[in-house]
């Protein structure tokens, strides 16, 4: 076998009289992620991926070892929606792979590109039950785009490509690459194939022009139109095209919690979030609409409420990638099929003449008079009042992941973001776990910026291992937890539909100032609301990992809050 | 209602298992499943028999088979006109003097006795669904032991 360093391969390859490269599965495995662009993995090492991990101890790679394997497939999730690149992520066999799957199931709901590699048991024991065996392609088929069982190593070169065509095109997800060891072991001829052709995957980017004059014919005569917009703005890069889209237009701008950053929160045709815990004049705004635009976002339950009474006169435009999303929960108008920022600039060029929507944007203000995002001050510290001072000492200028709960929906609240890519939340899977690693993962891709994650004290146990790995690779995110004690969306509930039965919702934490130290941390905890704001300065000022404990007000609620099942314009204020 | 789709996927290991994960995660239901090769060894062919209570979930499961990566074309056949035809072989109570009888019922439909022994008799019978029910319900007088059908598969004109 002829071993070459990856230079040598290059060249030999591109050399048109090429000498035949011998190389293991394990080095092709590496010199297809190099040629990919991946320049961080997180991962954990095993049994059966000794050989990939031997030729990783020569790479150029940056390998995040983390402590558990959920901890990893979160922040190669991380890692790609900071970036915008395919996350990758690496375990071993059995238990290695199964503890990934939150995490592959998570980009699923989400539609991040992430490529998880696992190591399998030899070919000749699959299906015998033998040690550290599990049969990965057949628990992640529901829960990943693609994946594949790597059985010949002739193929392996061909799937690493396909799989990261795959992860990031059309509408993105994750796919699970499934080595057996000793494929990792054998050794083929290097052929990189510079073009990936997959007859039965062919995602449509250009929408139909037809669909797209259609939809500028009702805009143009629309007199209330809104645009509703989801994750789909952020994946296609549409938030610049957009932004002239609803400027040109006039239309005011609500975004489902995948949508934020998709559209400046500062702007004045900003309506924030709508659904269960929007904002009033969103949920209001959108009731009252006669045409909907609606892009990259799949009216989810969360976002629809009751679907029969859902927006009851609006015609709907629905714009997105996936063509099994339109029409599958609410009946569309005119559906488009296509990349977001494709066919909003067609969408640009078709508009003959914008709609007057002053009365409408009037109408719309007194919404927001009418019903303002607000919560008590009481002299405590407001859970509200932590993400307010955290916009406002990091000026926005920040990478906010966050837990799932009460701390996910004022992290959505009270945070005005501007800019795509800078909001990081588990939408679909509700994932608790999940902001501290992928802030981890947010911190590799984008090292130059603040990276905060705004946990509960719920949630951050999840995953709370992750420390080690921050502190060992001076990964230095911060990390407010708005402990109150409780699991407090669940408490919510319960409080408000259970008779206030609180069961299994009282939790107890460890002292997160002292574990904070024990990892090489630094912990800071709060009491009282005026040192919010210093605490929040000091924990950016420290040139390491910080968590800061703010003990908040115990029984605060999230609202506005429309019940599950409730039209969206049913909404329990809670401050009366 | 009853509809008949067929898929035309990559001949590889876990693609069928793909499309039946697919009905059960979300929650269609399979009438029938035929899947064999076809004269190009790459590719084959599911014949699918879907319960869908509307044209919206007919849709969706279209889509949704559609997303995946090994489904290559996807015909649906609700509209289209269309052959199709199913194997049955069905064990039947018969005896000797019975058989001019059971004949005579077959001959209507493209069926046949295969073999009888011991006043049992095996039938092998091809048809439409209308066909086959028709028949099911003539043999039904025999007395039918045992029933395998092939589903559904279709071909469009």
């Amino acid at each position: 076998m002829v071993t070459l360093n990856v230079t040598d391969t290059r060249n030999g390859h591109r050399n048109r009289n090429r000498k035949t490269i011998k190389m293991t599965g394990a080095q092709i495995l590496l010199e297809c992620l190099k040629r990919e662009g991946v320049e961080v993995m997180f991962g954990y090492p095993g049994g059966q991926v000794l050989p990939i991990f031997d030729k990783l101890y020569d790479a150029e790679l940056k390998f995040i070892l983390t402590r558990h394997e959920q901890g990893a497939a979160h922040a190669a999730d991380g890692y790609a929606r900071a970036t915008g690149k395919v996350g990758v992520c690496l375990a071993t066999s059995g238990p290695g792979a199964t503890n990934l799957t939150t995490g592959i199931a998570n980009a699923y709901m989400d539609s991040i590109p992430i490529v998880a590699i696992t190591g399998q048991v030899k070919t000749f024991l699959i299906g015998n039950d033998a040690f550290q065996e599990a049969d990965v392609t057949g628990i992640t088929r529901p829960i990943t785009k693609h994946n594949y069982l790597v059985k010949d190593v002739k193929d392996l070169a061909r799937i690493v490509r396909e799989a990261f065509y795959i992860a990031s095109t059309g509408r993105p997800g994750p796919v699970v690459i499934d080595i057996p060891s000793d494929v990792q072991l054998e050794d083929t001829e290097f052929i990189w194939p510079e073009t990936v052709d997959i007859r039965s995957y062919k995602p449509t980017y250009y929408g139909h022009p037809g669909q797209i004059k259609k939809a500028a014919k009702l805009i143009a005569q629309a007199k209330k139109p809104i645009l509703y917009i989801g994750g789909g703005i952020i994946t296609s890069g549409a938030h610049l095209v957009l932004r002239d889209l609803a400027e040109r237009i006039q239309a005011p701008v609500t975004w489902t919690l995948m949508g934020i950053g998709g559209f400046p929160a500062t702007h004045k045709l900003s309506l924030g979030m709508l659904g269960m815990h929007g904002t009033g004049y969103a949920n209001h705004a959108i009731m009252d609409a006669d045409v909907i635009i609606a892009i990259g976002a799949r009216f989810d339950d969360r976002v629809t409420g009751r679907i029969d009474t859902f927006a009851p006169g609006a015609k709907v435009i629905h714009i997105d990638i996936d063509p099994s999303s339109i029409s599958k929960n609410i009946r569309v108008d005119v559906p488009i099929v296509g990349d977001a920022k494709n066919i909003i600039g067609e969408l640009l060029e078709q508009l003959k003449k914008s709609p007057d929507t002053a009365e409408w944007l009037k109408a719309v203000e007194g919404l927001k008079k009418k019903y303002p995002l607000k919560y008590k001050d009481n002299g405590k510290i407001k859970p509200q009042y932590v993400v307010e001072q955290i916009y406002e000492v990091t000026g926005g200028d920040a990478i906010i992941t966050t837990e799932v709960g009460q701390n996910q929906m004022w992290a959505a609240q009270w945070y005005k973001y501007d800019h795509p890519r800078t909001f990081i939340s588990s939408g679909g899977l509700g994932t608790m776990g999940f902001g501290f690693p992928a802030a981890i993962g947010a911190k590799m891709g984008c090292p130059d910026k603040t990276v905060i994650d705004i946990a509960g004290d719920g949630s951050i146990q999840m995953n709370i291992q992750e420390l080690a790995t921050c502190v060992s690779n001076k990964i230095k995110v911060k990390v407010a937890i708005l402990n109150n004690g409780y699991l407090g969306m669940v408490r919510q509930w319960q409080e408000l539909f259970y008779k206030r039965r609180y069961s299994q919702v009282c939790i107890s934490s460890p002292d997160f100032v002292k574990l904070a130290d024990s990892y090489g941390a630094v912990g800071i905890r709060v009491n009282k609301k005026e040192e919010v704001r210093p605490a929040i300065q000091k924990a950016l000022s420290i040139d390491n990992t910080v968590f800061i404990d703010f003990h908040v007000e115990p029984e605060e609620n999230v609202y506005p809050m429309v019940p599950a099942g409730e039209a969206i314009n049913k909404i329990i204020e809670g401050l009366a | 209602m009853r509809h008949t789709i067929s898929v035309l996927v990559e001949n590889k290991f876990g693609v069928l298992a793909r499309v039946a994960g697919l009905f059960s995660a979300r929650g269609y239901n399979i009438a029938s499943l035929a899947v064999s090769e076809t004269l190009d060894p790459t590719v084959s062919y599911m014949t699918i028999v879907v319960d869908a209570k509307d044209e919206k979930i007919l849709e969706q499961i279209k889509k949704q088979l559609n997303k995946l990566i090994d489904v290559i074309i996807i015909t649906d056949f609700t509209k289209k006109e269309h052959l199709d035809r199913e194997l049955i072989i069905v064990k039947v109570g018969c005896s000797q003097k019975d058989k001019h009888r059971l004949e005579a019922i077959l001959n209507k439909y493209v069926g046949k006795i295969v073999r009888c022994k011991n006043d049992i008799c095996i039938v092998e019978a091809v048809g439409d669904q209308h066909q086959i029910k028709e028949l099911l319900e003539a043999l039904g007088g025999f007395g039918i032991k045992e029933l395998v059908r092939t589903g559904r598969v279709a071909m469009a004109y």
